[in-house]
């Protein structure tokens, strides 16, 4: 067991934990921040997407020691007007890909704040979504791109 | 779409609402089973088959006990007095395997349970699974329908060498006269592939067994939690009424959470031994593997018609993919699809026949449309094939056979009655729409240049609202209450279990209208069997329709109590209810909701023969399905060179009856079109010959991205159902029931010219390729 450090949404936290666990996984369970979903664990869904150093990641692939030291902004640090778009335009059914979806589009959308549907569609591409058929997240994407 | 902020009086049902779930969902603090954590927790991992046929000669797992951390590891023998996994299904004849929760002397399938390892953490548990030595005798495994069925196979089950579960017949009409008069008989085979349905949240599992109430909690990611808890009580022997089954926000579901799989009895289990909490969450892997796969037919179709394009019979044999074992409906699926082969033609003359096949594969069961996008694969692309035997427009074809408005009901040869239709109205518009006539040019004109351009049609009918519980295995019926609290804030409880339909919305927007209160003075409770009175679930568009009407009628029932009560406090002989208010309107006065809600829980005066509260139940039994129906239309371009396909426009015009709330009801149609391209394009679960599953990965497995499909145009007709008061038909699986054929056939529109008459699903790039490369050879 090693001590790790993150900031998470702006808030140090040192847990004891196995330096390979996944970030994922120490997130939810030792920090108890739940909102990061697994879907996969295999890095193919998107739904465990955070931002770690501000670059868009799949935290069930990076092993915690890995992300020592660093800033990570989980679905619980965001709030706004892309949240409020994805209410507006119904982009959430069951809700499990949601979270990881929408700080997708939160790192799209600060790399290119006002996309084309084709830019939406390659930002999310990483972001596997069963329910919606993706069009009303598009939707809500492209209104948190206006409202901005 | 924007959404509407509504003021009290004004009617919510048919407004685009924006969802009551989604702040939880948007923020991350929905909890679904995975959230949970309880104090002294154990984790389980299961051990399952690498073969997909062995014998089991030895288990040794001492290692594995011996590890650090594990408190316990349990094998086929210690589990072979719990089960068997249920099936609900029932048919004549029917051959039903022992299913056990853990395998004993053979496995039957890649990723059969074999052993389960409980230990302190998750991390801890899957390193001791690997620590269990099996010795297996590898064994020939059947993983193809047709093969199992054939001569030499090897038998899945060894009580039942020639591997069919179950022979089914149905007929109706006079099918050898309808073929002896015919003109013209087409007979094509068509495949609807084995698909996995993959729901984002893979299955989850937490249980726990309080010792001196000996009453044991199971939280599980499911459909059905009542069906649940009364099955699982049995699997463990365990009174019902000590089991508690709750199910958290459920990542969906699909139809593969329809059901009551070995590792929730086995998590009971676990916990009762043990006396500690349990938690077992199935990796991606494992879904791809041990949950349900859908569909897994071979259909061979024969039309007869008349030279004028008149369908006169159908036939079809019908080989069912079942898998090894039965879950709760396997056998009952392709038999919903013999109910609807005859789709919205008048063909009164239909005969089915079904073999139900065992193969070395996890089971087949419902997955969204469950048997219905089969049938209607089936007959929409006899129809197109029919069409193109007879150079006939494929929409003339289909609006000549059409059952007519003034048929309805209309008692179709299958046994049905279809509840109202008015089948041309939504092709009419999905082809204005797509300038259909004007695209019939622009095809000629591409076809001059070389260019494989095409237009697909398909009308779709389905049978949804699960439905009359003759009819349904365990029952068809929902109910709902609906309390009103002291201060008239009001409490919905279903017995549907919604898994991101939106039900918290919909039937609280029902609710908010008769008894007009606002929508956030409703919340809609499901899905805890501790809270919520028995109830059937959500599967089958029924949640709306079925749900819905018994919301409906609770509060029908509630109003009758509040005008009592309203009388009552005016001091009046008679009064009405609307918008909140009960209205003396001989003297012209009112007392509020609020106001009766209050004095009803208070009982300083009561009505005559009424009780103090404010608290209805009502359990509502279907009279009939209902029975949606529309119409897709796509333009497709292959490219010559690479084989893709190009979809160039989706229309998708539905009728789904009346319409609660039109932001849900399009991204149904959404989510259900995207999977049915899923289906036609990308997805196929694959096994090898020894039974190795090829795709068990999202990196195989190719579910649609959001790079990948197309725009996707809605619309609707509006043909109520007169099966229940809300006129609603259900909405869930139309978009993946209309897609694949309209997908399919506008792709062999594009090829017709180079002789393609049909191709079978997923239409990957390589098959396309081939076909164009055989065309040219």
């Amino acid at each position: 067991m090693r001590i790790v450090q993150l900031t998470v949404n702006g808030v140090s936290h040192e847990v004891n934990v196995w330096p390979m666990a996944r970030l994922m996984d120490v997130l939810r369970e030792d920090i108890g921040l739940t909102g990061t979903k697994e879907g996969c664990g295999e890095g193919e869904c998107g739904a465990c997407a955070v931002l770690l150093d501000g670059e868009l990641v799949n935290s069930c692939l990076i092993p915690v020691m890995q992300a020592n030291g660093s800033k990570i902004v989980t679905i619980e640090g965001l709030s706004g007007s892309l949240q409020e778009a994805f209410l507006q335009t119904g982009g959430a059914q069951c809700g499990i890909c949601t979270p990881g979806m929408i700080m997708a589009a939160h790192a799209l959308l600060e790399r290119i704040p006002k996309p084309m549907l084709d830019d939406i569609r390659e930002g999310l591409a990483g972001n596997l979504c069963r329910c919606t058929g993706y069009q009303k997240i598009f939707d809500a994407v492209t209104l948190a791109a206006k409202s901005a | 779409m924007a959404t509407t902020t509504i003021t009290k009086t004004e009617k919510l049902v048919g407004k685009a609402m924006r969802r009551q779930e989604d702040p939880r969902l948007i923020t991350g603090s929905a909890t679904y089973v995975d959230d949970i954590q309880m104090p002294g927790m154990l984790h389980a991992c299961i051990l399952r088959s690498p073969h997909g046929a062995a014998n089991i000669k030895s288990v040794d797992i001492a290692a594995a006990l011996a590890h650090p951390g594990v408190a316990a590891v349990y094998v086929g023998k210690d589990t072979e007095k719990v089960g068997p996994v249920p099936c609900g299904a029932s048919l004549p004849g029917l051959r039903v395997p022992h299913h056990y929760v853990l395998a004993i002397d053979r496995v039957y399938f890649i990723g059969h349970p074999v052993a389960v390892v409980v230990a302190t953490d998750k991390y801890i548990a899957r390193d001791a699974v690997d620590l269990i030595e099996v010795e297996y005798e590898t064994l020939q495994a059947v993983t193809d329908p047709e093969k199992a069925i054939g001569p030499g196979a090897p038998p899945v089950h060894p009580e039942w060498p020639d591997n069919v579960a179950f022979n089914y017949h149905q007929e109706g009409g006079d099918v050898d006269t309808a073929f002896a008069q015919a003109e013209v008989v087409v007979k094509q085979r068509i495949t609807s592939q084995r698909l996995i349905p993959s729901s984002m949240e893979t299955r989850g599992v937490v249980a726990d067994y309080n010792t001196g109430d000996k009453a044991l909690t199971i939280w599980s990611s499911t459909q059905i939690p009542h069906l649940m808890r009364t099955l699982v009580a049995q699997m463990l022997g365990a009174p019902e009424h000590k089991v508690r089954v709750v199910t958290p926000e459920v990542g969906g579901g699909f139809g593969s959470k329809l059901n009551v799989y070995a590792e929730e009895a086995l998590m009971g289990f676990v916990a009762m031994k043990l006396g500690q909490p349990v938690k077992w969450i199935e990796s991606r892997r494992e879904n791809c593997m041990c949950t349900i796969h859908g569909r897994g037919h071979v259909d061979y179709f024969e039309v007869a018609a008349k030279k004028d394009g008149t369908i006169l019979g159908i036939k079809l044999k019908l080989i069912q993919d079942l898998g090894a074992y039965h879950q709760l409906l396997t056998p009952a699926i392709p038999t919903l699809s013999v109910l609807m082969m005859p789709g919205l033609y008048r063909c009164q003359n239909v005969r089915a026949d079904i073999v139900g096949a065992f193969t070395n594969a996890v089971p087949t069961d419902a997955y969204r449309g469950a048997g219905r996008p089969e049938a209607t694969h089936g007959i929409e692309r006899m129809v197109d094939i029919l069409a193109a035997e007879l150079k006939m427009d494929p929409a003339e074809i289909r609006l000549k056979n059409f059952i007519h408005n003034d048929e309805f009901p209309y008692a179709t040869g299958t046994g049905l009655s279809y509840d109202s239709g008015n089948y041309a109205a939504p092709l009419h518009k999905a082809m204005d729409l797509i300038d259909y006539h004007n695209l019939r040019e622009e095809q000629r004109q591409a076809r001059s240049q070389g260019r494989l351009m095409g237009i697909g049609l398909s009308t779709y009918g389905e049978i949804c609202a699960f439905g009359p519980s003759p009819a349904t295995p365990a029952g068809g019926w929902e109910s709902a209450t609906v309390k009103i609290e002291p201060s008239g804030m009001v409490t919905v409880m279903t017995g549907s279990s919604p898994h991101g339909q939106g039900e918290e919305t919909t039937f609280a927007q029902i609710t908010a209208d008769e008894l007009g209160v606002g929508i956030d003075d409703v919340i809609v409770l499901h899905g805890d069997t501790a809270i919520v009175q028995y109830g059937i679930g959500t599967f089958g568009s029924r949640g709306t329709a079925v749900g819905g009407t018994a919301v409906y009628f609770a509060l029908q029932e509630l109003k009758k109590k509040i005008k009592k009560y309203g009388a009552m406090l005016l001091e009046s002989e008679e009064v009405s209810f609307s918008d909140g208010v009960c209205v003396d309107h001989k003297t012209g006065k009112s007392v509020t909701l609020a106001e009766i809600a209050g004095a009803s829980h208070r009982a300083m005066k009561l009505p005559p023969g009424t009780q103090p509260g404010m608290v209805e139940t009502y359990f509502w039994e279907p009279p009939n399905f209902a029975f949606p129906f529309g119409a897709h239309a796509v333009v497709t371009e292959v490219n010559r060179e690479t084989g893709d396909i190009e979809i160039k426009r989706y229309v998708a015009v539905d009728d789904c009856g009346n319409i609660i709330n039109p932001l849900i009801v399009a991204g149904q149609v959404h989510g259900g079109v995207v999977q049915g391209l899923g289906q036609a394009l990308w997805e196929q679960a694959v096994y090898d010959d020894n039974g190795q599953l090829i795709t068990g990965e999202f990196m195989d497995y190719a579910i649609p991205r959001a790079s990948m499909i197309p725009w996707i145009e809605t619309e609707h007709t509006v043909t109520p159902s007169p099966v229940n008061p809300l006129g609603v038909k259900g909405v869930g699986e139309a978009g993946t029931i209309g897609c694949s054929p309209a997908v399919v056939n506008s792709v062999v529109d594009a090829l017709s010219t180079l002789g393609v008459r049909h191709i079978d699903m997923p239409m990957t790039p390589e098959k396309i390729w081939n076909l164009m490369e055989g065309a040219r050879a």
